[in-house]
């Protein structure tokens, strides 16, 4: 018996959102009485892998060969599939990411196992039987999966459980899975990243704006306060769709599903398709002139003022603290 | 060229929820349902543009009750040239993934193109499992499309960017915004869409992995604690020292 976690590798270092599904992977370990192994596919340097030890991993098994570098969901499904059946692996733990969302459900039919999508918080085990929660309804609701199959597969949402890091270090293995020419179906052709700036959907800090900022150009306050918080910037729909920001920066119903630790949103009214996008952020802030703005009912703490006023005082405040910090 | 558009049926965004039955179902009542908008606005558009312009098919399934014949149509008035419908209650994925699956198996189509997930049970689990099912590649997020002598250029999302890939069909596309531009449909789209085949087919296998057991309301409202704008550093105060989130 074991708990596989699936990590991946990007520029270098172990995503924040697969260091969460590992730590999630060793919790459930722990409550199975079983070892935590982690997966990763593809090169990466052994001393990087063994740091997985500091959340519970106890080894990690790595199919270390160039070909596997970029992600396949068919190949990687195989591979996945091997590495499962050879540890014994009664749980498979994945991050609810942009490639854990397309490789779980296949896992999901390759091992027969019951699949549940974007968990928030660990399942709860009866014998057999595990019960794991998760959100629906856009954040409105969740609702309680119950999985009796052998085999578990698990995709985290991330931000749901941070991580607590112990020193330890993992011991890590090669494999070297069979796998045939056919498997390979993806070939990247190019890569094109928005550099300097933190992923929006792993950032735990982000500043958000609406049409209540006026113009484009009024986006420097914004952009300073992220900065020197350390946030992602994001936006509503509005100002995407005239393009005062770019359309990867906004969140909702149809742009990016967000769960940060904190949302700050400044002269954003909360519309409902809004909210779809960002009300699994575990504080909000709302910044805004008008009381009745909607989204202060979703709000954790909220300011009734004028963004040119609250903003700069906000980011002078906030250096005093961090100076202070 | 052949292109399946699964579609699925899902409570308006603006709607009330609320549970019955001792919280083990979904209140109906005073909902209206629509078609779940990133199937209706991208992927069915998508399949529709590469149709037009490439000559085929394009054919949507549903899996669910004789209740959502409406969106179906909807789908038909839009551009799709006919519908196939599985009767039965879509209460899981596996299930619904395996008659959508069953289905493509029989007509060899070129591509499959779903939405991105779906705005109630938000799971993005369907198409992988349909594509797994029919052991074809699958790429998801996927904001660009263009098919050309059998091979689909595709961009899609990554973490901080996006990736350019190449794939051959058959393969399955799960659609992201940008994909297309949503059409709404027109008068002769409308009157058309009455008398374009709309084949209700028997569920085979009763094969579930998973069973919801409960949903839950979030516990209370939020209670938004106010500060005054002339304070804001006891905003600051608060976001360390009580919500300890900075
Ligand atoms: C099907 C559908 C899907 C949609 N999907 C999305 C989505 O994914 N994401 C999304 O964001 N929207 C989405 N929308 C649009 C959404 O309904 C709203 O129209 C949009 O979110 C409004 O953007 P906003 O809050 O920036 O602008 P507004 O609604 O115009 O709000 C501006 C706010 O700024 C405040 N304000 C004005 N001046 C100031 C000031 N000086 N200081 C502080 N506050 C000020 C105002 O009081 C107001 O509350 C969707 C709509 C539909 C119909
Ligand atoms: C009464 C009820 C009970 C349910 N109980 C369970 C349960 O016990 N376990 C469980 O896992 N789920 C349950 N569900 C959810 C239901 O089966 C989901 O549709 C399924 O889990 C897929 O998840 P999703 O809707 O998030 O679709 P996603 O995987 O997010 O959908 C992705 C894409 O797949 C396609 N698609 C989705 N649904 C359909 C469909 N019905 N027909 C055709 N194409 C479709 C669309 O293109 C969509 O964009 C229940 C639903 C109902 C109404």
């Amino acid at each position: 018996m074991a708990v596989l976690s699936f990590v991946e590798i990007a520029d270098g270092k172990i995503k924040k959102a697969s260091v969460e599904a590992a730590y999630y992977g060793s919790k459930v370990a722990e409550s199975l009485g079983t070892d935590s192994i982690a997966l990763v596919i593809g090169e990466a340097p052994a001393d990087l892998l063994a740091t997985l030890g500091q959340v519970g991993v106890k080894k990690v098994v790595q199919a270390n060969n160039a070909r596997f570098n970029s992600f396949d969901s068919k190949l990687y499904t195989k591979i996945v599939a091997q590495a499962a059946a050879e540890s014994g692996a009664t749980v498979v733990v994945l991050s609810f990411n942009n490639n854990g969302k397309l490789l779980a459900p296949r896992l999901s039919v390759k091992l027969k196992a019951g699949y549940v999508p974007g968990a928030v918080e660990l399942p709860v085990f009866n014998g057999n039987t595990a019960v794991v929660k998760k959100n629906v309804f856009s954040g409105k609701a969740s609702a309680e999966y119950q999985v009796a199959t052998d085999v578990k597969v698990i995709s985290v949402n991330p931000n749901s459980l941070p991580p607590i890091k112990g020193t330890a270090s993992a011991e890590v293995v090669q494999i070297t899975p069979t796998v045939a020419d056919t498997d390979f179906t993806t070939v990247v052709k190019g890569v094109d990243k928005i550099t300097g700036t933190i992923p929006l959907t792993e950032a735990e800090l982000v500043v958000s704006a609406g049409r209540g900022l006026k113009g484009p150009e009024n986006w420097g306050m914004i952009e300073e306060l992220a900065r020197d918080m350390g946030a992602a910037t994001a936006c509503s729909r509005a100002v995407a769709d005239v393009d005062w920001r770019p359309h990867h920066e906004h969140v909702g119903q149809t742009g990016l599903t967000i769960r940060p630790n904190l949302y700050i949103a400044v002269g954003i009214s909360g519309a409902i398709q809004h909210l779809a996008g960002v009300n699994g952020s575990k504080v909000i802030v709302v910044i805004n002139t008008d009381p009745e703005a909607p989204f202060f009912k979703a709000a954790d703490y909220g300011i009734v003022g004028d963004a040119f006023q609250v903003v700069p005082k906000l980011i002078e405040e906030y250096m005093k603290f961090k100076n202070a910090h | 060229m052949k292109i399946l558009v699964p579609i699925s049926k899902v409570p308006d965004t603006t709607s009330k929820i609320a549970f019955i039955e001792n919280n083990t179902k979904f209140n109906p009542d005073g909902v209206t349902f629509i078609m779940n908008p990133t199937d209706e606005w991208y992927a069915l558009v998508r399949a529709i543009e590469l149709k037009e312009k490439q000559g085929g098919e394009v054919v949507v399934i549903h899996v669910g009750g004789a209740e959502t014949e409406q969106i179906i149509r909807k789908a038909l008035a839009i551009g799709a040239d006919k519908a196939v419908r599985v009767d039965a209650d879509p209460t899981d994925a596996y299930f619904v993934a395996t008659q959508i699956a069953n289905h493509a198996k029989t007509e060899n189509y070129d591509l499959i193109i779903t939405g991105k997930e779906t705005i109630d049970y938000n799971s993005f689990e369907i198409g992988g499992m349909v594509a797994e099912l029919l052991d074809i590649p699958a790429v998801a997020l996927v904001s660009k499309l263009e098919v050309e002598n059998g091979v689909a250029t595709l961009k899609r999302e990554i973490e901080g960017g996006t990736e350019t890939v190449e794939v051959k069909l058959p393969l399955l596309v799960g659609a992201e915004k940008d994909l297309a531009v949503a059409r709404i449909p027109n008068m002769k789209g409308i009157m058309s869409a009455r008398t374009k085949p709309l084949t209700v087919v028997a569920a085979a296998g009763t094969d579930k992995l998973t069973t919801v057991v409960n949903y839950a309301l979030p516990e209370k409202a939020k209670q938004c604690k106010y500060v005054s704008p002339d304070n804001v550093g006891e905003l600051v105060r608060l976001l360390h020292e009580e919500a300890k989130v900075i």
